[in-house]
């Protein structure tokens, strides 16, 4: 498959998505915020870093990028569509996403392995992992708080819709614990943790990651 | 120039970090008394020509659009009297 990975002025892991999609074994283009074209790719990964320098809110200037209006229109039709840490952070301000993601609740930022419970291994970005199956991801966030109304809430949980949960201590105060959301149609996935940074022994902690860039291919032959 | 300012505060039921801090900072240089802090952001928008409802309403769509996250803050607009002190 063809997978775009999106620039923005402030992009940082745009070039590790890029090889994680390859490692992957799927094609990686590299898409520029500025180009109203998607290339004709099949999915879409949204990188982290700090787009447009976080300016007003993380994610708040990014989202009117003109590449957005493209991949907005693609996810409404149900085109596979991750972010990353910053790239959760644009599709909750997309409204692609429901929530919304704070400053961490201890005010510092935060740089660690985490443990992770997949709880929605259905998504075309999961299904390479089985439900309940535990992962350790690389996690670097300043705002990666997850917060919605309570409603919200128990919908997310009530419709499977919460993908990831961070297991052992809350790393930046995320309600309920969530890591990673999807949308209704489960397209759509938002995660906080870095699943591109955990795809090779080499470097980072295992290959855990893997799986979210091998599961498009597994959702594909289903 | 007539200045539309739109004050952004966080959703009271949202975690505010920022002011927490702030709040913790005030005991420690001897101010005593202030049982909450919540930080909020400030915008000045200077317009062409007269302040009308019409504008105002673009205001508003702007600040619901771009200058706050409805999700986890607060808006209100309102109208700085001309000839105040400042800049």
């Amino acid at each position: 498959m063809k997978v775009g990975v999106v620039t923005f002025p402030g992009s940082l892991d745009d070039v590790d998505a890029q090889r994680a999609v390859r490692i992957g074994g799927h094609e990686a283009v590299a898409l520029w915020h500025g180009d109203h074209d998607l290339q004709g790719v099949d999915a879409v990964v949204l990188p982290g870093g700090f787009s447009y320098g976080d300016y007003l809110r993380c994610g708040a200037i990014s989202r009117f990028a003109p590449v957005m209006t493209e991949v907005i229109e693609a996810a409404g039709k149900g085109m596979p569509v991750l972010g990353i840490c910053n790239g959760f952070q644009i599709l909750c301000e997309s409204h692609l996403l429901p929530g919304a993601l704070i400053r961490n609740d201890h005010r510092t930022f935060v740089c660690r392995d985490q443990r992770l419970r997949i709880e929605n291994a259905t998504t075309p970005w999961t299904s390479s992992y089985t439900e309940g199956q535990e992962v350790t991801i690389v996690l670097k966030n300043g705002e990666g708080g997850f917060v919605a109304d309570a409603d919200t809430l128990d919908r997310l949980e009530g419709e499977g819709q919460v993908v990831a949960r961070y297991l052992g201590d809350n790393p930046n105060g995320s309600l309920r614990d969530i890591a990673g959301v999807t949308n209704e149609r489960g397209n759509v996935v938002g995660l906080m943790p870095h699943p591109e940074h955990a795809v090779e022994d080499l470097t980072g902690a295992g290959t855990d990651g893997l799986g979210f860039f091998t599961s498009l291919a597994v959702g594909a032959f289903a | 120039m007539p200045k539309v300012v739109v004050d952004v505060m966080p959703k009271p039921e949202i975690l505010d970090p920022q002011g927490k801090a702030v709040l913790g900072a005030l005991p420690r240089l001897g101010f005593s008394g202030v049982t909450d802090v919540r930080q909020g952001k400030r915008f000045e928008l200077e317009v062409a020509g007269e302040v009308t409802e019409e504008v105002l309403a673009q205001v508003r769509d702007m600040a619901e659009k771009l200058l706050s996250n409805p999700v986890i803050e607060d808006f209100s607009v309102h109208v700085e009297p001309t000839g105040v002190s400042g800049s």
